[in-house]
Formats: structure tokens, sequence, C-alpha cells
């Protein structure tokens, strides 16, 4: 009851202002490692200017409102963000997408605290029935990772993407709100 | 195939573009029955008037032209003797990614008399055909709820095969339904006709 949601152990969820958003995406788009390991749209490069109109002209979308930064609890450390969309308050189902834009904060635990306290968001404050991610089959790091926030797979979509003239696959991982509780909902419910 | 074989026209129906004047009043009709647009997707129902199916239109067609990333197509009925063409659902092509060739495939027909009539399956394959041969995309994607049988019956007839299955997605009637995510590639496609 008297947990404080938004921190963990390593980080916490924060909110950012648009300009620093968009500072932010675009340092982090620089690595296009990076980029393609969270997005399959191209990579290219945007502006400050350009990433922060289309930015503010997401966020007007109620599906797309909850976009929190990751902040490093030691330095306060803005590293990536996490972020639900797709919300469908009727089937109490969503999507959430994460990324560390900052590779040093990459396998040492940031991420998947993230995602645990976002999760813990979806189903203990929004009271979801479920979760949905989409991850790259070449993007082995992040899978280890979602399996171990609980997160199952659900499917693969066959030769979704071409990349470095090579087809690779999409997986779709879900978690529901049963097994997350089975999980971590000692005293919750 | 050949390329002097119609895209857009089959033996029971063809694929034609909006009326913007005649085409509202008709799907403001079919919005007035619930388990169409449930059979449809995960959105809310709710009916709506000539004027929102409209303003639908307009976004459509908007969005078409902007980003390339959609096409959207009426479908209709031959005209037959003294029987004018007739609109009797739609089909859309939507989330092209081009850098993949990759997008998503959606068919709907309105009046409930209109179905089991083959007009679906024949839309469909003038679809696939149109996907394939013209646009040249390498693969499908297909959303389509697990309680929408004749839909998953429509698409595994034609090839295409269930990827994901992401349980529980939808509440509806009571209990929860899985939401299914069916895949078709151009080389199966193309190997089915062939075969």
């Amino acid at each position: 009851m008297h947990t404080n949601l938004n921190t963990g152990q390593l980080v916490r969820l924060s909110a950012e202002e648009p300009q620093v958003w968009a500072e932010a995406f675009t340092r982090w788009s620089r690595d296009t490692e990076y980029i393609r390991l969270l997005d399959d749209a191209p990579a290219q490069a945007w502006s400050v200017t350009k990433r922060k109109q289309w930015l503010e002209k997401e966020l007007e979308d109620p599906e797309r409102s909850y976009l929190f930064g990751i902040r490093t609890l030691t330095e306060d450390q803005l590293i990536g963000f996490v972020g639900l969309d797709g919300i469908q308050h009727t089937h109490g189902d969503t999507w959430v997408g994460i990324g560390v834009g900052d590779r040093n904060y990459w396998s040492k635990g940031y991420g998947s605290e993230a995602m645990r306290l976002i999760l813990r968001y979806a189903f203990t404050e929004l009271n979801l029935h479920r979760v949905s991610l989409g991850v790259f089959a070449y993007n082995t790091r992040a899978q280890r990772a979602y399996e171990k926030c609980g997160f199952q797979l659900e499917g693969v979509i066959h030769q979704a993407f071409l990349r470095e003239g090579q087809r690779w696959d999409l997986l779709n991982m879900g978690i529901l709100r049963a097994e997350w509780l089975a999980q971590n909902g000692k005293g919750l419910e | 195939m050949s390329i002097h074989e119609q895209l857009f026209q089959g033996s029971k129906i063809c694929l034609t573009p909006i009326d913007h004047e005649k085409d509202p009043e008709i799907v403001a009709r079919w919005t007035q029955d619930a388990e169409y647009q449930r059979m449809l997707n995960s959105d809310v129902v709710r009916p709506l008037s000539p004027a929102q199916v409209k303003k639908q239109y307009e976004a459509i067609e908007k969005a078409s032209e902007e980003s390339n990333g959609m096409f959207y197509y009426s479908i209709r009925t031959l005209a037959r003797d003294d029987q004018p063409e007739r609109l009797i659902g739609f089909a859309r092509l939507y989330w092209i990614e081009w850098s993949h060739a990759a997008g998503m495939l959606q068919i709907g027909i309105g009046d409930p008399a209109d179905r089991r009539q083959g007009y679906g399956s024949e839309a469909l394959r003038l679809m696939l055909r149109y996907a394939f041969m013209e646009l040249n995309l390498f693969r499908l994607g297909a959303l389509i709820p697990e309680y929408n049988t004749p839909a998953l019956a429509l698409f595994q007839k034609a090839g295409f095969i269930e990827e994901i299955r992401r349980r529980e997605a939808l509440n509806r009637y009571g209990r929860r339904w899985d939401m299914l995510h069916l895949g078709l590639l151009h080389g199966d496609w193309k190997a089915r006709l062939n075969g």
C-alpha cells in the first residue's frame, strides 16, 4: 500500500519536459545499433526541433500519454525511456516499449528494473489485464530480460524485417495480470 | 496471371474508389450493427452518422496521400442487367512499411445478407494479388479476434497461418478472448497458386 510506485533500487520513472526528451532522443538516435534494436522504422537523423514537434503531437494522443524517463537514483542521469501505448481500457490491454539509450547502462539491470516498475504501474495503478510487446529476433539480450520480468512468448511474425540483406523474425511476448500477481503480488490482492 | 488480367475486377465484385456522396449513408447503416464492428476490431463499438463516416473517409484519403501507407477500396457487386453496382464492403492494406515490404490486410462485408456469397473470398483473392504483384510486398498480416471464425476460415483457406496469439486481449460477450495475428508470405502465396 505504501510502496513508491515510481522508484526501484537503481532507477526511478520520471517526468521530462519536451525539450529534454527531444535532446535525449536525438543524442541516443546517433547510435544506430541502439536504434535498430529499438525500432523497425528506418534509422535516420532528426533534428531536436523536428523531434520536439513530433513528440508534442504524439503526447496529445491519450493512448500514448504514459511516457516516462528512466533516471538513475545515484546520479539522476536520464538513461532511457519506458512507455505504454495503444492502451485499450475496455479490454485492459496495452503495449509497452522501452529503450536504454545510454549504452553505458546496458546489461546492468537498469532496463529490467524500469520494466518491472512499469509493469507494477500497469497492473496495480492502471489495473490492466495484460501487457504486450514486440522484440526483434536478433535482440536476445532484451528477450532474456523480458523473460525474467515474466513475459511469455506468444508468437512469431515470420521474416517481418529486412535488415543487412537478411530477413528477421519479430517475436511477440505478453504477460497476464494473473501471471504477474502470482510472481509479484504478495500482499497486493 | 498476366499483365492483361484486371487487378480490380473479379467475377462477382470489384474494388473501387470511395464514393464520398453515396457511400457514407450505407456505411452509417452498417455501423448500427454492433456485431459487424465487433468482428472487425477491438475498438469501442458506436454507431456513426453519415457525416462522421464522411469525415473518416476524408481522413483515410489524407493518410493514403501523405504516407502512402494505406490503400483503401470500396467493394461493390458488379453491375448486371438492370442492376447497378452496389456497395457491400471495404478492403484495405494498412500499416505498410516499405523498407520491410510488409503490410496489414483487412476486409469487411457490411450487411449480413451479403456474407457467405463468395464476395469476401473474391475480394481477398484480388487484394492478395494486388499486394504481392503490384505493390510487391513481401508479407501480409491480419488481426482477427478469436471469435470471428468466418474470417479465420477465410484467411486460413487463402494460406494465412496463425503467427501470434495474444492471450485474453479482448473482453467481450462477458469473457476473455485471444486476439490472433495471421500472416502470409509472398513465396507461400505464390507456391499455392502454382501448386
